[in-house]
């Protein structure tokens, strides 16, 4: 009887493992488009680029696109930590924010091709949305970044790290 | 100033400007990389060709949905003078090196990086593409996914002007 009980909590154990973990395996899907990605949670890069020339506290800024572009232009203080669309890129994402704060302010961005094209947003969105993360934003780029973020004139930075 | 005289300014003026000549097209940039097959390339030994220079990434679905296209003009205007290159924007050589075999491209490809992307204008976006005179000349930068069939009746058009 002990023994089929504890086969029982085994069997409980394994089961809300796996339920605990859909979420992230969900996030590793390359296919979900940035369209998925609720209104409420993005940010215009006009507002963006205020508040990083205002006096608030910047919030962490995460590329989870490609590593060339990032190196060509990037939002100034901004981190790479992509391709999320790759298990390693999304590994990569998770290593930086893995002993963050869940309130840590933070700002996803990729904007390497248009955005219901980008597979790179989605699945970062999903992965910080799936381990808590209350306090982030996504910086909605209709375009890519060179259009909607460089030719605006708003800051950039070069480099790749 | 007299109102005849002013008028002659003008017409002069309108004149001069009707007759200044287009600007001249912008050369483009010349590179040397090394193709996926570990030759060089160098842009500039492709003059005297129609050259449509793409910078793609395997991550990009626009530029995957483009390829096919662009590796059967290859076979198809090839003989007539037309080159395409790609350039591939991929932080990693081997999923080009995947898709290259997948696609069976009919063209060589090169790995980009931010320093060319800079040569170019800036690469901050995909797909984004050149057509390139033969005299080395870019007649136009089509950035996002094009419009293929209207890109296929322009290289028609300019092959077909270029013959002798």
């Amino acid at each position: 009887m002990k023994s089929l009980s504890t086969h029982k909590l085994h069997l409980f154990a394994a089961a809300l493992f796996i339920l605990l973990h859909i979420p992230i395996a969900l996030a590793q899907n390359a296919h979900i488009p940035a369209s998925s990605i609720p209104t409420a949670d993005l940010i215009q890069p006009a507002d963006l680029a205020a508040s990083l020339q205002s006096a608030s506290p910047k919030p962490l800024i995460l590329q989870v696109g490609s590593h060339v572009l990032f190196a060509e232009a990037h939002i100034p203080g901004a981190e790479y930590a992509g391709p999320t669309n790759q298990d390693a890129g999304l590994q990569i994402l998770k290593d930086r924010i893995a002993t963050l704060s869940k309130d840590t302010p933070i700002v996803l961005y990729c904007g390497c091709c248009p955005w219901d094209r980008c597979p790179n947003i989605a699945p970062a969105y999903n992965l910080l949305h799936a381990m808590g993360f209350t306090h982030f934003k996504v910086l909605y780029i209709a375009d890519n970044f060179g259009a909607n973020w460089v030719a605006k004139g708003y800051p950039v930075a070069k480099g790749r790290s | 100033m007299k109102p005849r005289s002013l008028l002659l300014a003008i017409a002069i003026l309108f004149t001069t400007t009707l007759a200044l000549p287009a600007p001249p097209k912008t050369t483009a940039p010349d590179f040397t990389l090394t193709t996926l097959e570990g030759k060089p390339l160098h842009l500039s030994s492709y003059r005297g060709k129609l050259v449509l220079l793409n910078f793609w990434a395997t991550w990009c679905g626009p530029c995957i949905a483009e390829i096919p296209r662009f590796s059967s003009w290859q076979t198809k205007f090839g003989p007539q003078g037309f080159q395409v290159i790609g350039v591939s924007m991929d932080d990693d050589k081997a999923p080009v090196q995947k898709a290259a075999r997948k696609f069976q491209l009919t063209y060589p490809v090169v790995m980009g990086d931010e320093h060319l992307g800079e040569l170019y204008g800036g690469i901050l976006g995909l797909p984004i593409t050149f057509l390139i005179s033969p005299e080395g000349k870019i007649l136009a930068r089509i950035q996002g996914e094009t419009d293929l069939n209207q890109l296929e009746k322009r290289v028609a058009t300019l092959l077909a002007a270029k013959k002798p």
